[in-house]
């Protein structure tokens, strides 16, 4: 297993928002987490990039404990994650995002930029492709030079996922990546996150779209009031009476 | 070439100044550009101008080591003040710096060798204007660089957004401690040059009004690239000779415009004076 999720509990007053969650994520698999709204979906995530610190519980990361450390070192590890609420460097522009995401991939030494070595412009033209290429991996290399506060609702999400490619990482979080999307844009992010799986990245997504991720995820868990219900693959999870119950029956 | 030997004759003096206080508004610059609001720099500028008057008065040191030791003092508690308090964030980090900036003052109004309340008298005058420009084109060279670098987008990533900056592998703490200690540095410098300029310096130069001037300074000019901080310092350094050859001379006149220019600049170019000039670039460019 790549990643453990085992009796992980968090509390926000006397709200228990995840209360013993555990479940565990094969590697290269994408792997849905569903529940109502308030199920303690987001707060997963967040523990899971050390944004949020457990009460209880562990995390394991190939079997290395990663539940205490900061959200920056979590990144090194190789797990990269967008928001839900969008959290984009509003005044750079679309390559610039993806730049700024380069941080751990990228050295960008100060010394021989200050003295005006050739090797910095060549490696600063090697870092600006890596950047470009990511944006065309999402479908907006059109919009390079636009500044990410003007990209349409949809275009910003993809840029957020483009941002969290720039990290190479091994695992990506995605907080409802699809969430305000039309048709179209839904089927490409869908193929995106497809063909990454196909390269070996291993996704946890959040989605409220249930066609989405009935057909995209391979694995499926389902939060209830901070609890998981089930985790199983679509079918088992879709005719378990309590996801019916709590989830899906409020739909029929 | 008599013009211009007359012209500096009558404001050398102001150059001088405006140089001086372009490179304290860098120093602000590097701490605002990581997103971090100090109101501590005038402070460091007190403890390089404090250090180098010292140095070279009571220990007859080269000018030189004077003010870089100076400098390196400002960047030694920077760091020491850093680690602790730039865990707070916006109006709180403000505070903290700026109460960091009443104890210098305070412990320059009482300690001995920082010759009280009246400050040090006849630092020798060494600082030209030749090395002032140097050392502030040198710095403006580094800043320029420094953005282009690891450390400068990281600093720009924490300050459009330090949770995102975060999750993307930027340690935060380290790069927002980096800034503060860089913008130290550069102000311990402007400080401990500023003290071989004017003969003599005084606690309440480097106290509120003054770290409050050198925000002005950077709003005005703006803070979206370097060169801001400098078209602000050198506009509101140079703006009471203006006034006094349209005739205005009263000091609140004066005050007065300072602030109408600054309430100008917030309401109508919150990028900064600078916002007209080059508005190619989304950094320096309007915000949506």
């Amino acid at each position: 297993m790549l990643l453990e999720i085992v009796g992980i509990t968090k509390t926000f007053g006397g709200i228990r928002a995840l209360d013993g969650v555990s479940f565990s994520v094969e590697k290269g698999a994408i792997h849905g987490l569903i529940g109502p709204n308030g199920a303690g979906k987001t707060t997963l995530i967040n523990v899971l990039s050390g944004t949020a610190k457990p009460m209880e519980g562990r995390i394991l990361l190939e079997g290395a404990l990663i539940h205490s450390l900061p959200p920056y070192k979590v990144a090194a590890l190789g797990i990269a994650r967008t928001f839900q609420n969008i959290r984009l460097f509003a005044g750079m522009n679309c390559v610039e995002n993806v730049i700024a995401g380069q941080h751990l991939k990228a050295k960008r030494q100060l010394l021989p930029r200050l003295l005006h070595l050739p090797s910095a412009n060549r490696e600063e033209r090697e870092y600006r492709d890596k950047a470009m290429a990511c944006l065309k991996r999402v479908g907006i290399e059109h919009r390079a030079a636009i500044p990410a506060g003007y990209l349409s609702y949809g275009e910003r999400r993809r840029l957020e996922i483009a941002r969290a490619l720039a990290l190479e990482p091994r695992i990506l979080l995605l907080d409802e990546p699809v969430a305000g999307m039309r048709r179209r844009g839904i089927e490409q992010v869908g193929g995106l996150i497809r063909s990454l799986a196909t390269q070996g990245m291993t996704i946890l997504l959040i989605e409220h779209n249930m066609k989405f991720v009935m057909e995209l995820c391979s694995r499926i868990t389902v939060l209830n009031f901070g609890r998981v219900i089930t985790t199983g693959a679509p079918s088992e999870v879709g005719r378990h009476p309590q996801v019916i119950e709590a989830y899906l029956g409020a739909e029929a | 070439m008599a013009f211009l030997m007359h012209f500096f004759a009558v404001y050398g003096n102001l150059v001088n100044f405006i140089g001086i206080n372009a490179l304290m508004a860098l120093g602000l610059y590097v701490t605002l550009s990581a997103g971090q609001l100090s109101l501590g720099n005038a402070a460091f500028a007190g403890i390089g101008g404090y250090t180098a008057g010292i140095l070279t008065m009571q220990f007859h040191a080269p000018y030189i080591l004077s003010i870089t030791s100076g400098a390196m003092l400002s960047g030694i508690v920077a760091v020491l003040i850093g680690l602790p308090v730039l865990r707070l964030r916006g109006v709180f980090l403000a505070m903290a710096t700026l109460s960091f900036g009443e104890v210098v003052r305070i412990a320059a109004v009482n300690l001995t060798i920082t010759g009280g309340a009246q400050g040090l008298v006849g630092i020798p005058n060494k600082t030209t204007t030749g090395l002032i420009f140097t050392v502030l084109a040198l710095t403006g060279y580094f800043m320029a660089k420094l953005r282009q670098s690891r450390i400068g987008w990281s600093f720009e990533s924490i300050r459009e957004d330090e949770a995102a900056a975060a999750s993307l592998g930027v340690n935060t703490t380290f790069y927002k401690t980096v800034a503060f200690t860089i913008g130290a540095i550069i102000s311990g410098l402007a400080g401990g040059m500023y003290a071989h300029l004017n003969f003599i310096i005084s606690p309440g130069e480097f106290g509120f009004s003054a770290a409050v001037q050198l925000l002005i300074y950077n709003i005005v000019g703006g803070t979206r690239i370097w060169y801001g901080p400098l078209l602000g310092a050198t506009l509101l350094t140079a703006l009471p000779e203006v006034l006094r050859g349209i005739g205005v001379t009263a000091g609140p006149i004066r005050m007065c415009v300072n602030g109408i220019i600054l309430l100008l600049v917030i309401l109508f170019l919150p990028n900064g004076l600078i916002s007209l000039l080059s508005r190619s670039s989304s950094i320096a460019g309007p915000r949506p």
